[in-house]
């Protein structure tokens, strides 16, 4: 066990596990996190804290993983690489760490240009890759990215995004396996429609063994719309086949949130189905009440119970 | 090369404002070639400056003068004159070519007329592109000869982002994605394999974030 959360215990014990994402508000109440969060208890083994997503400015990714903490969800604070450099990055996942955050997403994150700032500075000075390995070395040698020796060393568990659909797609099996080979623990990906093309990639997953490697969790966004669809089929990196927006826009106005739910449910049951897909990660930001139906009719519901363990001392 | 852009009019004019004995310097180096403060480009804008205050009644006199090369104080010299007898200097020389002429003259203000864009070079005519970050630890060699530090949108050293898609950058349908450039150009000459390397973080000392940096050369100093 490399850090005992219930995310890590659940994986490993070889349960079908279900993460879901919140994100932080626009301001400095917690109210809202904190409902989503008692909303989703029971329904979800972890909550995501998006860390500052599209780049729009938002109530920190740690902070809101503490809400979600006492809430009684455990949290899966999401970090970017975009607006810290090494210092500061190593510094929030000890701060996390001892607050109890230790399930820590290492992202790239979105270039400022897409957010509400974008005339700041970005900082990369690491990538994801790199991020990952550091942390794992500070887990597992007990020392610091520049190779000093710690004393109390953060017990996380690590996880990384990978995106079935981007380019070029050989490339991105070799990248999932640097990240993999860098320390990943788990794996978000990026929202799953086009199951044909999500099954390619899986296959070759498999053959290069990372299945066995890493646990895959798939991601899910339910969409609203046929809009909603569109929009997302224009973001870089997303595949969104033709005929599940058709499937949509045939449904009645009224109608349609229900039907993106049934989609939803669907994409689920299916993916349950592919080989070495260990979970779901439902993305319903901004309907973020829509999860506890969604697990539910998706047969994810109760989600199952593992003894504590004392995380590495 | 070391590209440039003319700062817009307006934004000039309103540097010059209370000044009437002004000297335009060129430079015959990066900024002749990139079209943006050599011969051409200053006579032109010598012209439009005259014009401007011709339209707006003020006696002012502006004098040209290209130096062959303003960030070398040799040549800085033979503008010495001209210099003298001007009131403010509006360079077209890069940011460099600024600092060395203000530097040779702490009595007379220096302004900069062009934008300092970067290191690039001419894609097509009219058009050119950056190449280098100036990072001080070139790693063309990692990375099939295209740099991701700086034509990566977020110079990432180990393979695309989740936003590369047909090639091109997230940030910008007209941005190439370099990773994607990096990508075909390894496959091209069968060296994919060389991308599943990680490459470790890299020492930003050696870049700006060690503080302003400097080459010293023992055996070409005086
Ligand atoms: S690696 Fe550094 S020195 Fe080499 S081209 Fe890129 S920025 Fe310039
Ligand atoms: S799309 Fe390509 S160039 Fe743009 S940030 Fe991502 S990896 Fe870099």
């Amino acid at each position: 066990m490399k850090a005992g959360t219930r995310l890590e215990r659940l994986l490993k014990a070889g349960h079908f596990v279900v993460t879901a994402e919140i994100g932080p508000p626009k301001g400095a109440s917690g109210q809202e996190i904190v409902n989503h969060a008692r909303l989703m208890k029971g329904y979800v083994d972890a909550a995501n804290l998006t860390d500052n997503q599209t780049a729009i400015v938002r109530l920190c990714s740690m902070a809101a993983a503490l809400h979600v903490l006492r809430a009684g969800v455990e949290p899966v604070m999401q970090i970017t690489c975009r607006d810290r450099n090494r210092i500061a990055l190593q510094s929030d996942v000890l701060g996390a760490a001892s607050l109890g955050i230790r399930n820590i997403l290492c992202l790239t994150g979105d270039h400022q240009s897409f957010g509400n700032h974008p005339t700041s500075r970005n900082v990369f000075d690491l990538d994801s890759i790199q991020l990952l390995a550091g942390l794992r070395s500070m887990r597992d040698e007990r020392r610091f990215m520049c190779g000093e020796e710690m004393r109390h060393p953060p017990s996380i568990f690590l996880g990384a995004a990978a995106n079935p659909f981007g380019d070029p797609l050989e490339f991105r099996l070799v990248r999932l396996a640097k990240k993999v080979a860098a320390g990943a623990d788990f794996i978000q990906t990026q929202a799953i429609f086009d199951l044909e093309r999500f099954r390619r990639w899986m296959s070759m997953v498999r053959d290069a063994g990372l299945h066995e490697r890493v646990y895959i969790l798939a991601g899910i966004v339910p969409p609203k719309s046929p809009g909603a669809l569109r929009y997302m089929r224009e973001v870089p990196g997303m595949s969104v086949p033709e005929d599940l927006i058709e499937r949509m826009r045939k449904v009645p106005r009224g109608r349609r949130a229900e039907e993106g739910v049934r989609i939803a449910v669907e994409l689920i049951q299916q993916l349950r189905e592919v080989e070495g897909v260990r979970g779901v990660h439902i993305m319903a930001i901004m309907w973020e009440e829509v999860v506890p139906e969604i697990v539910s009719r998706a047969g994810l519901y109760p989600r199952p119970q593992v003894p504590e363990e004392e995380p590495p001392a | 090369m070391i590209v440039a852009e003319l700062k817009p009019l307006d934004q000039i004019t309103a540097l010059l404002n209370g000044y009437r004995s002004i000297l335009l310097a060129g430079c015959g180096e990066c900024v002749t070639v990139c079209s943006a403060g050599g011969e051409k480009e200053v006579q032109s804008l010598a012209a439009a400056l005259r014009l401007w205050y011709r339209h707006r009644g003020v006696a002012a006199r502006v004098h040209t003068v290209v130096i062959q090369r303003q960030c070398e104080p040799e040549f800085l010299a033979e503008a010495d004159p001209l210099v003298a007898k001007a009131d403010c200097v509006l360079s077209l020389g890069c940011g460099v070519g600024v600092q060395f002429l203000a530097e040779r003259h702490p009595q007379i203000p220096v302004f900069p007329a062009l934008d300092t864009k970067f290191a690039g070079g001419t894609v097509e005519p009219g058009w050119w592109g950056e190449r280098c970050g100036l990072c001080g630890d070139c790693i063309l060699h990692l990375t099939g000869g295209i740099c991701p530090i700086i034509r990566c949108s977020k110079s990432l050293l180990n393979g695309p982002c989740g936003g590369s898609q047909g090639g091109r950058c997230e940030v910008n349908e007209e941005i190439e994605c370099a990773w994607q450039l990096i990508y075909d150009r390894l496959k091209g000459q069968g060296r994919l394999e060389e991308l599943e390397a990680i490459l470790p973080p890299k020492d930003w000392s050696r870049a700006r974030d060690g503080g302003p940096r400097r080459v010293i050369r023992e055996d070409l100093r005086p």
